[in-house]
């Protein structure tokens, strides 16, 4: 862990010019450039620092509101926002779709219209379906972060996995990341493809032939490969990020059975062990212990998932306030 | 921009030896001094008159570094958002003396930010301020205990300190802006 120590407190600061960041929206990382990620992740080790005070409370944002409209189910990511933003002192609202007036038939923009009017300054979204969130921040004034959208992009999950990376490797400029797992269904690997790909990581997709969308590869993506058998593709790996398989999305008949899925995919000790030393092991989360990881895996020593939790927090707060200028 | 140069490396250190002394006298020697170097450039100079205090009175005063872009009273007016960097207490300051250590005193905002955030952190005996430049124009009810130099100045002038860690030489210059 990056910790601040007396000996570097004089170290050599990059210059300030270079790292204004002007954005509105947080819909995907495909529009962040380096720099912006570099200046995140460096805002958030100062989050992080708040996180650990016993008083973990700045009154950086008071005044401000920001409103979770969650349409999917989810507890890290919403809960992560409303920490974030409580510990920078904003109010929360948090809207669901059942029991808003979306079950009475109001549509997505006049519900934003309205929670605009209420008030709001940021609003993080998650729906069901892709571009949602895109939509509304067409049609308000207010910041839009896209908190997941269908199967299409989780920006804030993509900078947390990377910044938990870049703590554990220092630079992750160079690195194997394997992402295993319904790489078809995963916004998470998406929005993780364009964040690794920027700061110059190799990117190995591992999946059933059927879960590997098109595309995802050269010439858009030249540091992504594709590698069906997980056995070769964890060989030398910095980092292997199983992730969920989606049961819910498993209807079509995309796997002949979870049991053949587990045979070939499932990250055990075995299949770790053929990963580098201390390769770091990443889940996005919620896990299916004994599916796509086993138990071993999920809480042994190379796993850093519950860090990735806590990274969050200080992911957003830090997202939050580069999002908070005055000039809306 | 005409530019002059007011304090150069020699009157830095002077300057800075003075202070020094001056803080372990009004602090009848160094116990519970603890000094917060307010980032970017306060970290240093905090550095600097530890240093000096080591030199004379052979005593390590614990330093520590401050951010205040999260207290500060300006976040909705700006157009973007100044980096944020770690804060660092080396010590519990409950019941300390904090020597805070800025390189210009100017509206004295920054100074009340630093403050309330040095209370999120506890109670500290006393907060006692240590600035390399006072430069006048206050905004609010704030003087410095420990001035390295008064410069007064004009609006339109601007008050610039380098020092070797951050800029590669030690001097501090007044730019007029015509």
């Amino acid at each position: 862990m990056r910790t601040t120590k007396q000996e570097e407190l004089s170290e050599p600061l990059p210059p300030l010019e270079a790292q204004r960041s002007r954005r509105r929206h947080v819909l995907d990382l495909d529009d962040f450039t380096r720099e912006e990620i570099e200046l995140v992740f460096e805002t958030a080790d100062a989050m992080k620092e708040v996180f650990q005070r016993e008083i973990k409370k700045v009154p950086t944002l008071r005044g401000k509101t920001l409103v979770t409209m969650f349409y999917e189910a989810s507890t890290r990511t919403r809960i992560s926002f409303e920490q974030a933003a409580k510990s920078l002192s904003a109010d929360v609202i948090n809207i669901s779709a059942s029991g808003s007036s979306t079950e009475k038939g109001e549509s997505l923009i006049d519900t934003v219209r309205t929670i605009q009017a209420l008030g709001a300054d940021v609003i993080v979204m998650r729906h069901y379906h892709a571009g949602a969130p895109y939509l509304i921040a067409q049609h308000v004034d207010v910041t839009v972060i896209n908190g997941g959208d269908g199967c299409h992009a989780h920006p804030t999950q993509g900078l947390l996995d990377l910044y938990t990376m870049r703590e554990h490797l220092g630079t992750v400029e160079g690195a194997k990341v394997v992402i295993v797992g319904d790489i078809l269904h995963s916004r998470v690997a998406r929005s993780n493809i364009w964040g690794l790909t920027k700061m110059g990581v190799e990117v190995v997709l591992c999946a059933p032939p059927t879960l590997i969308p098109v595309g995802l590869g050269p010439p858009a993506f030249p540091l992504v490969t594709m590698e069906p058998s997980l056995d070769r593709a964890v060989e030398g790996a910095d980092v292997v990020m199983p992730l969920r398989l989606q049961k819910e999305r498993q209807q079509r008949g995309l796997l002949p059975s979870i049991r053949e899925y587990i045979q070939f995919y499932q990250l055990d000790l075995r299949r770790l062990s053929m990963a580098k030393p201390n390769a770091l092991v990443l889940h996005p989360g919620p896990m299916n212990e004994g599916v796509e990881i086993t138990a071993e895996v999920a809480h042994g020593a190379q796993s850093v998932i519950e860090e990735q939790v806590t990274n969050g927090v200080a992911v957003r707060m830090a997202i939050l306030y580069l999002l908070m200028g005055g000039a809306q | 921009m005409p530019e002059k140069v007011i304090l150069n490396e020699e009157d830095i250190r002077r300057a800075l030896t003075r202070v020094a002394h001056e803080i372990v006298e009004k602090n009848h020697g160094c116990d519970g001094l603890v000094f917060i170097g307010m980032r970017t450039r306060g970290v240093p100079l905090a550095e600097r008159l530890a240093a000096e205090i080591k030199g004379f009175e052979g005593v390590e005063v614990p330093i520590g570094a401050l951010d205040i872009n999260l207290y500060r009273d300006d976040v909705f007016s700006v157009d973007w958002q100044p980096p944020v960097r770690p804060t660092f207490m080396p010590t519990d300051i409950m019941g300390k003396s904090i020597i805070l250590v800025d390189d210009v005193l100017y509206t004295g905002r920054s100074i009340r930010a630093a403050m309330d955030a040095l209370i999120d952190f506890g109670r500290p005996r006393s907060i006692q301020l240590a600035v390399l430049v006072d430069r006048g124009h206050r905004e609010l009810p704030i003087r410095a205990d420990y001035v390295g130099k008064n410069m007064p100045t004009a609006f339109d002038e601007d008050v610039e300190v380098r020092l070797k860690e951050t800029d590669g030489r030690d001097e501090v210059a007044i730019i007029r802006s015509d």
